[in-house]
Parts: structure tokens; C-alpha cells; sequence
């Protein structure tokens, strides 16, 4: 069975599902109970299940996150909601020392099968501070998995699956993609973790991309057929655990690679991507790799400053015409 | 439990570090140790208040908590030394070991850092309706930490079964407490959370035990978090090697004359004094026992190092 949903609906329907399925999940966060998020991601939920299963919390990132994990630890199974990706900041101690050490420090004695849900990127007059996209830092981090769901389907089957997870799951969504809109597989068994997808097959020129990218690089490919480029789309969905085979894969039928996201290029896992193609696919290579993303800098809000830095599909064929000689 | 019974894990407590001091000193641990010695009444009073099932969270300073819920000495020496622990396998070392099976959530080698992670433990059996507390030990210098802050607020707002148990041993670190805060005891703070607080003599067994068993109550009955702080005095410096030359003269040899275990030594008659002496006595063969043991364990296998990143 599928359903037309938007991309934030059908977050809403993952975490219906959650808290219907399973007695041992908590959701909390600020605002997500009476107000139902600042997007609506969880409205009806506090009706529907009541203070005991979704609850507000105070404006304090690092007290509630520890407490999924102390919550995870013991028994529950929390999902707990980060309003904005740049708020996770304020709470780095409890993704780098404290959610994602603990099973490999106690020697695989506790777990922490935790979710934290939390949208990112830029959108139009949001400034540096509501404009991040962190999952370099998150990904950097051992002990974490993580998620960028790209489509209303992914949005869906992907936060089930960081729910069904013994692992802490970071679930990244793209506030931009919210009314965006698409098939839903709600009766589809749930996923295990993990697994790019080829989203658009071409022979010329493999395109990685996540989250927001996704669709922008879709669009590019679709410009670069006029032109004659074929260009293989993949949606990395995960960047833990990394599908790096389906990428070395591609790249051995189209010996070139642009990697596509909205994050800045210093240190993004756009980075990641390149060096792991310099290492493992170095004799199919057959033009330096390609990186776009955000140039170093602090989000601008004005929407015409945005435009002039934001990546977007010309972006990626820009990328794409330099990889191919063009 | 009472007098006889506290004296013997209080004892074991400072054995325990001193013991660890030593094989520090032998060249037998490998990293870095923070003892609790002249703390030792607080967990011992706590522990007193607690029973099976109730959750445990301390600090990098927290051997004196494992040791009074019962975590195994052998395990805890064996942790230290780097060997295939029980406990963690090596992971954790001092600062940052746990035991499940003790409900010992576990030290935080991040100040402060416990207590949100204590406050879920109380979650659980709040929710779950399991009728335990959780009960976590800070020092007073996490009291200036943010993560503090917002989880007893936290914990205040959901009624959490949490109790907060400040340890003051007068320094944060390694600079006096005194000039870190404008308050003339921690305890106060908990007016503005909103929540009991009191201050307690934490190197007498007792008032301890009265006290966390005042706020445990209270958490079980679902009147949620209280804020005890515990007075007492770090015999040793804040690490291993601190050589402590920000300690004014005399200060330590004072405490030493007020810390729990000379308390009693000092008020004891003759009969009890024997009956302490045996008890030194069997505490110090029972510590030495679990060196030995812990001797035995073998080291962890460094094939399995990248085991349970994820499950």
C-alpha cells in the first residue's frame, strides 16, 4: 500500500507508527506535545497517546539528550527531538562522550537504542544560527548512526528503522523538503540500517549526493541529458554506516565523481567521499573528483545573498561539465 | 546496617584507593586515578537509603560508589590495571567505569555530566512504574556546570524519582569552591529549582543516610528530585600526582582529623576499637586478595578493539 504524503507527514506517520507499535517508546523535545513541533511533525500525537508516551520539555538540548540516553540505557526507547540541527551544538558533550561511547566503553554491557530527530539546512532569511548542516560533526563521531532521508518514503522507512535500532540513530531531515510530496510505502516492513540508492542510472558521471542534494542533483542530471551527459544519481541515505560500495561501484562504470551537499566544503564528509575515492578507486578514475557544497562561510539570511552561495542543480552541472572536460 | 557494618565498607573504601595508590605508584595502573579518600561516609550513608534496582551515577571520583553498591573489588583492580575486566574489559579504566548488574549506571569523566543521564534512569522508572530512584553524586564544582543545571530543572518539572547528592570536599579541582560561587552553600541553589534542598555532615555515616533516605523517599513516593549537599574534605590531591602546593599548610593533616574513619576510631571505647582493629584487618586481606586476583586477569585481546562500536 502506498500513500501520497508530504515529507513532513510522513514524518508524523513514522512516529505514529512508533509510539503505536511500541510500548517502550518516549517522545519528548520543546514544543512537540500541546504545540505539535514548529512544523507540525508530531501534531495529534499528545491526543493520541497522551502526557505518559509524548512530552515538552525545557529549552535545554544537553539535559534532555542526556536523558534519552540515561532513559535508552535502562530500558526505554526514546526518540527525542532537536527543534534545529544548529541547537545540537549546545549539546556536543552528549553526542561525542556520552550517547556514542558508552557501548564501546562498557565493553558492549549497556546499549543506548536511542533516536534523535532534528531537521537542518538553510532556508530562505534563516540566518547562520537556524542554517546549519552538521552531519560532517555527526559523522565524525564513532558510536552514531546516521540518517538523511531525502524523499517522503525515506522520511518514513528511515526514522522507523532508527527507531527499531539497538544503535543511537542521528535522523537529519531537510526542513526545505517538508512540502515536498511522494509515494509512501506505510504497510512496507521495516528496513534494516544502512544502504545508498542509485536513483538515476547513467554511464558518464556518478553524482553523490544526500538529503536536499538529492533532488537538486536529479534535476541536474536531468539538464546534463540535454547536453549528452548521462549522469548516475546516487542518494547516500546513510553516512553511518557508509554504503561506500554502491559509490565504488558506480564509479568503476563512470570513472568520475562530483560529490553534492549543502554543508561548506572544509571538512565536509563531501570530504570523506573524495578521499575514500582516491584510496579505493583511484585506477577508475579518470578526472579529479568534484565536491560542491556551501563555500566556507557563516549562512547569509537575506535570500539574495543566499542564492548566491547556496548549492543548487546548476551547481552540480557545473561540477559535472568540469569532471567531463566540458 | 550501623556502626560495625559502615566502619567495614567504609573502611574497604579507603583501603581500596589506598591500595590503588600504591599500584599507581608501582607502575600498575596505567592512566589516571581520582580517590575519594575522606569521602567515604557519603556513599556508604547513601547506600544505606537505597535498595536492588535503584540506579547509582558518580563521578570520575566515584570508586567509593561502586564499592558500597557492590561492585566486585577484583573487577574494579582489574578495570584499572587495563586487563579484560568484568566490568568494562579495559574500556573505561577509573574514570569512567559501570556494572550494569549492580545498577551502577556509571562514573562521568565529564563534569557534571551525569546527572541528565540519571535523570533518564528516573524516567525509566517513572514511566515504567518500577517504584526505583535514581541517585547521582557530583562534586561542587559540577554545581557551576550547565548540564547540571538543566537536568535538575528538568527532573523538578517531570517529578523525576531523582536524587542529587553534592559532594562538597571544599575544592572544585584543584581551586576552593568558595571563589567559584557567591553562594555560602551549594544547597541553597535548590530554592531556585524549586526543590528541597539541605545541607548534611558528610563524614558522619548517619546524617548521610538520614538525609538521602528523607530525599529517596520523597523521590519514591513521587514527590520528585531534592539537592543533598554532603560538607566533608578530600584527603588527597585531585588527581594522582596533584602535589596539592594550592592546599594551605596543615589542612589536610586537620581533616584528617575530622574525616569519617577517625571520627570513629576517636569515640571509640577499648571493646570497639578491638573490634575495628579485626576489622582493618580483614578488610586489608580481602583488598589484598582481589589485587591478586585482578593480577590474573589477562590483558584484553587487542584483536577484539573494535568490537561494540555499535551493537
Amino acid at each position: 500500500m502506498s500513500e501520497s504524503l508530504r515529507y513532513i507527514q510522513a514524518v508524523n506517520a513514522a512516529l505514529t507508527w512508533a509510539l503505536d507499535s511500541r510500548e517502550d517508546t518516549v517522545y519528548f523535545g520543546e514544543d512537540v506535545a500541546l504545540p505539535g513541533g514548529p512544523f507540525g511533525a508530531t501534531k495529534g500525537l499528545h491526543k493520541r497517546f497522551g502526557s505518559a508516551r509524548i512530552f515538552d520539555t525545557p529549552i535545554s538540548e544537553t539535559g534532555f539528550l542526556g536523558m534519552a540516553l540515561g532513559a535508552a540505557m535502562t530500558g526505554l526507547r526514546p526518540i527525542a527531538e532537536i527543534m534545529y540541527a544548529d541547537f545540537s551544538f549546545v549539546a556536543m558533550d552528549q553526542f561525542v562522550n556520552q550517547i556514542s561511547t558508552i557501548r564501546y566503553s562498557s565493553n558492549g554491557r549497556w546499549k543506548a537504542p536511542l533516536v534523535i530527530r532534528m531537521q537542518q539546512g538553510y532556508s530562505p532569511g534563516a540566518c547562520a544560527q537556524h542554517s546549519h548542516s552538521p552531519e560532517a560533526y555527526f559523522a565524525h563521531t564513532p558510536g552514531l548512526r546516521i540518517a538523511l532521508p531525502a524523499t517522503p518514503d525515506d522520511a518514513y522507512q528511515m526514522l522507523r528503522t532508527a527507531v527499531v535500532s539497538d544503535d543511537p540513530v542521528v535522523v537529519a531531515e531537510a526542513r526545505m523538503l517538508y512540502p515536498t510530496r511522494g509515494p509512501v510505502r506505510t504497510d512496507a516492513p521495516v528496513e534494516p540500517v544502512g544502504g545508498a540508492r542509485v536513483v538515476r542510472p547513467g554511464g558518464d558521471v556518478t553524482v553523490v549526493a544526500w538529503s536536499r542534494m538529492v533532488s537538486a542533483s536529479v534535476e541536474a542530471a536531468g539538464a546534463l541529458a540535454e547536453e549528452g551527459i548521462e549522469a548516475e544519481v546516487i542518494d547516500l541515505r546513510w553516512l553511518n554506516p557508509l554504503d561506500f560500495d554502491t559509490v565504488a561501484a558506480s564509479v568503476a562504470r563512470t570513472g568520475r565523481l562530483v560529490v553534492a551537499h549543502e554543508a561548506n566544503l572544509t571538512g565536509g564528509f563531501g570530504a570523506e567521499i573524495a578521499a575514500r575515492a582516491a584510496a579505493e578507486c583511484f585506477a577508475d578514475l579518470r578526472s579529479p573528483v568534484a565536491r560542491v557544497g556551501l563555500p566556507d562561510l557563516p549562512m547569509p539570511a537575506a535570500p539574495i545573498l543566499q542564492s548566491a552561495v547556496v548549492p543548487e542543480a546548476a551547481d552540480v552541472v557545473a561540477a559535472v561539465r568540469r569532471t567531463v572536460g566540458r | 546496617m550501623g556502626l560495625p557494618d559502615d566502619y567495614r565498607l567504609m573502611a574497604r573504601i579507603r583501603r581500596f584507593e589506598e591500595r590503588l595508590a600504591a599500584l599507581k605508584d608501582a607502575g600498575e595502573i596505567p592512566g589516571s586515578i581520582h580517590l575519594c579518600n575522606g569521602q567515604e561516609a557519603i556513599p556508604v550513608g547513601a547506600a544505606r537509603a537505597l535498595r536492588d534496582g535503584d540506579y547509582v551515577t558518580a563521578t570520575y571520583r566515584g570508586h567509593g560508589w561502586a564499592i558500597a553498591r557492590g561492585v566486585d573489588l577484583t573487577g574494579l583492580f582489574a578495570e584499572m590495571m587495563g586487563r579484560d575486566s568484568a566490568l568494562c574489559g579495559g574500556r573505561a579504566a577509573s574514570p569512567y567505569l559501570t556494572d550494569p548488574d549492580r545498577w551502577f549506571i556509571g562514573e562521568n569523566s565529564i563534569v557534571g555530566a551525569g546527572v541528565p543521564v540519571a535523570a533518564g534512569a528516573a524516567l525509566t522508572a517513572q514511566r515504567t512504574g518500577s517504584g526505583a530512584v535514581s541517585v547521582v553524586s557530583i562534586g561542587d564544582g559540577a554545581m557551576n556546570q550547565g548540564n547540571v543545571h538543566e537536568a535538575i530543572n528538568l527532573a523538578a518539572v517531570l517529578d523525576l524519582p531523582l536524587v542529587l547528592v553534592v559532594e562538597n570536599n571544599v575544592y572544585s579541582e584543584m581551586s576552593r569552591i568558595e571563589d567559584m560561587v557567591r553562594v555560602r552553600q551549594l544547597a541553597e541553589r535548590a530554592a531556585g529549582y524549586g526543590v528541597p534542598g539541605r545541607v548534611v555532615d558528610g563524614n558522619d555515616c548517619d546524617a548521610v543516610a538520614e538525609a538521602v533516605t528523607e530525599a529517596v523517599t520523597r523521590a519514591r513516593d513521587g514527590g520528585g528530585p531534592s539537592i543533598v549537599e554532603a560538607m566533608t574534605e578530600r584527603l588527597v590531591g585531585h588527581y594522582s600526582g596533584d602535589v596539592q602546593h594550592y592546599r594551605p599548610a596543615g589542612e589536610v593533616a586537620a581533616a584528617r582529623e575530622r574525616e569519617p574513619l577517625a571520627r570513629i576510631r576517636q569515640a571509640a571505647d577499648p571493646e570497639l576499637a578491638a573490634r575495628l582493629d579485626l576489622i582493618d584487618a580483614e578488610v586489608a586481606a580481602e583488598v589484598e586478595a582481589a589485587v591478586t586476583a585482578a593480577r590474573a586477569v589477562p590483558f584484553p585481546d587487542p584483536a577484539t578493539v573494535k568490537e561494540h562500536v555499535h551493537v
